[in-house]
């Protein structure tokens, strides 16, 4: 096809000698393009900031043992009673039930597993932290703190101390930063806990950390595995919670029901616990597309109509160039490079308004005590949003531009030619 | 004597408002290098079959040849291409591409055509501009010059791509006595200098008479002349 360069200059010539419009209708691409740019950066550097905040927390599968009463209480195994109606009153739940029963296996087998990235266990501890005549009800929670900084991003959110610190010591304890503003302590000082039972341990702060959530920064602080089963009185094989981290997150859900049937304990999957969070994230992403496209559309209206009214103005033209030789193809093909070439420069632009845009939200300082690793806003600078952006604005373009065009190439220059 | 065009049988009607036999059994031929004129009472029919003859208009029954090869029932795209080869069309307004410079409108045609490189293009629009007395005019705007310069124009433009005929209807029509004989001069110039097939349409008699050989059109009918 050498008749491009033929017929990208004629366009050209037509645009040129309608500047006014041919900016018009550019400016409309420019700013349906710069505002999805920027809603859409904006928007998901916000979700991932969110997926930080709670997702990363949260592990893949978390497995735990529920509080529950036995479903077959001693009375139902005699024999003699087996043909009556039996009735218990005030049934209570059993002792030890939150330990999972035979842990180290369970470990082992998840951690030989190809598709666990990684596997700690937990032991979670009610407890009260001791200061002055004053009782704080709280959790500790025993875990291999390296292994947890490994596979999930833990460490971001230890603001003093570290994780190394207190896989060191034997008494060490990282308190949530609430805690730790409440009574008054920081890093080196001792915090006094009892458990329910009343016996009282101290322990030293290694560290500090701020999780963001006020709720679990005001009561929990972690130690080692070790620490909280001795602070609890049970010996080593007593785990009440194993975190999973998988090498694809969306296996989670079909994994976690075969653990829960496999090994008869409570398996959550992280999309189970983060349900309304998706939904929220969804919402987002619906709202940006949804005004990106709307933008789109008034810009493709604009090409439109401008389009109609230069085919309409260059009728004569249209009339001379298939009287002395071009096809109705090449004509429409005229209009078509119109309507891409506006959507090509609007669409350049708006991706630099929005590359701009972004960069100057990017750039806005944001500093909030529950984020402690942000302090601009969030922007997600991917690359591939420019890609659907200029893919966007030339598609429009191209709808926008294929109605007037089309009917350009129907255009019979023998009623042009008469008319006059 | 080799034959440009032949039309044979060409019968026409238009459907709206109401059905018009516009034209009716119309069959003739045109030796290459004959200057042809065709008159008539006006609505006769003369811009019609010049339409059908300049394969523009293809709503016509009969069959027409150009350089002896049938060209009726052809696709539009390959019409256009006989259009663009063979057919030099001047038009009685002078329609040009107003936004274009005059030797821009001058090379497009041949630019269309794609056979030559635009530097001999350029060269051969200049070398007619300059035949036609215009080609000082040749980087001004289409628009900016006076009705007999634009009729010299298109013309040139027409002739770009060396036709086998040159069809005009009323290319003088809108020009002034003067300007009129000088398009005559030029034509009758082209078919000696260059054996150049030309059919005109013409309401001026005089015009006429001084051609090679005269259609006479009344009602749809050539009546005299074939
Ligand atoms: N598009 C059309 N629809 C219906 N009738 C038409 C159409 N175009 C032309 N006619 C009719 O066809 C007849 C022939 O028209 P045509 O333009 O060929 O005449 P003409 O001989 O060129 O006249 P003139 O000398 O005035 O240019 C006229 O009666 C005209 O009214
Ligand atoms: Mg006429």
């Amino acid at each position: 096809m050498k008749q491009w360069p033929l017929i990208l200059s004629i366009a050209r010539t037509h645009l040129l000698t309608k500047m006014k419009s041919t900016i018009t209708a550019a400016l409309g691409v420019t700013f349906g393009i710069g505002a999805y740019i920027t809603l859409v950066s904006f928007m998901t550097g916000l979700n991932g900031m969110l997926d930080d905040l709670i997702l990363n927390q949260t592990p893949h599968i978390h497995l735990y043992n529920e509080v529950q009463p036995s479903e077959v209480q001693p009375i139902n195994r005699y024999a003699l009673f087996n043909s009556d109606l039996l009735q218990i009153r005030s049934v209570k739940p059993r002792k030890g039930q939150l330990k999972i029963h035979n842990a180290p296996p369970i470990l082992k087998n998840l951690k030989s597993r190809e598709d666990v990235v990684g596997v700690t266990p937990q032991v979670r501890a009610q407890i009260f932290y001791l200061s002055g005549a004053l009782n704080l009800g709280g959790v500790l929670v025993g875990m291999d703190i390296l292994e947890e900084e490994r596979i999930s991003n833990l460490g971001d959110y230890i603001v003093q101390g570290s994780a190394q610190a207190l896989a060191n010591s034997d008494n060490g304890v990282i308190l949530g930063i609430g805690l730790a503003e409440k009574m008054s302590l920081g890093m080196g000082d001792r915090v006094q806990v009892s458990t329910p039972g009343g016996a009282v341990f101290p322990l030293r702060i290694v560290g500090i950390y701020q999780s963001g959530l006020a709720d679990i920064d005001n009561t929990q602080s972690l130690t080692t595995v070790q620490n909280a089963q001795r602070i609890m009185g049970e010996a080593s094989n007593y785990i009440t919670d194993i975190h999973i981290k998988l090498a694809d997150v969306r296996e989670a859900p079909a994994m976690a029901r075969q653990l829960q049937a496999q090994y008869k304990v409570q398996a959550r999957d992280i999309q189970d616990a983060n349900a309304q969070f998706e939904t929220g994230t969804t919402i987002r992403n619906l709202i940006t597309y949804a005004v990106s496209i709307t933008l789109l559309i008034v810009a493709g209206f604009g090409i439109y109509n401008i389009l109609n009214m230069l085919i309409y103005e260059k009728m004569n033209d249209i009339a001379i160039l298939k009287a002395t030789g071009f096809s109705g193809l090449d004509v429409q093909n005229i209009f078509m490079s119109q309507a891409l070439l506006i959507g090509l420069i609007g669409g350049l632009s708006g991706l630099l308004l929005g590359f701009g845009l972004s960069h100057l939200i990017d750039s806005l300082p944001f500093e909030t005590e529950a984020l402690p690793t942000i302090d601009t806003f969030p922007v997600n600078h991917n690359p591939m949003y420019y890609l659907i952006g200029i893919t966007f604005a030339l598609l429009s373009t191209f709808i926008a531009g294929y109605l007037p065009s089309a009917k350009a190439r129907k255009i019979d220059p023998v009623q042009i030619i008469r008319g006059n | 004597m080799k034959t440009v065009l032949e039309a044979r049988n060409i019968d026409k009607y238009f459907t709206k408002p109401v059905e018009y036999h516009v034209l009716k059994d119309i069959s003739f031929t045109l030796p290459e290098g004959q200057f042809t004129s065709i008159i008539g009472k006006s609505g006769s029919g003369k811009s019609t079959l010049l339409y059908i003859l300049s394969t523009m208009d293809t709503a016509y029954e009969g069959s027409l040849y150009l350089k002896d090869k049938l060209i009726t029932g052809s696709s539009h795209k390959h019409l256009a291409r006989l259009r663009n080869e063979y057919i030099g069309f001047v038009f009685q307004f002078h329609y040009l591409l107003l936004e274009f410079s005059v030797l821009d409108n001058v090379m497009l045609p041949a630019l269309k055509l794609g056979l030559k490189s635009d530097e001999e293009i350029r060269h051969d629009a200049m070398e007619k501009l300059r035949m036609l007395h215009i080609d000082k005019l040749a980087d001004k705007k289409a628009s900016r010059i006076s009705g007999g310069e634009k009729q010299r124009v298109a013309i040139a433009r027409a002739l770009i791509n060396n036709p086998a005929i040159l069809m005009g209807d009323e290319p003088t029509g809108n020009l002034d006595s003067y300007n009129s004989e000088n398009v005559f001069q030029i034509f009758k110039q082209l078919r000696e200098e260059e054996g150049l097939s030309l059919l005109v349409v013409t309401h001026d008699e005089d015009f006429a008479r001084r051609t090679d050989r005269i259609l006479e059109m009344e009602d749809g009918r050539i009546i005299q002349g074939t």
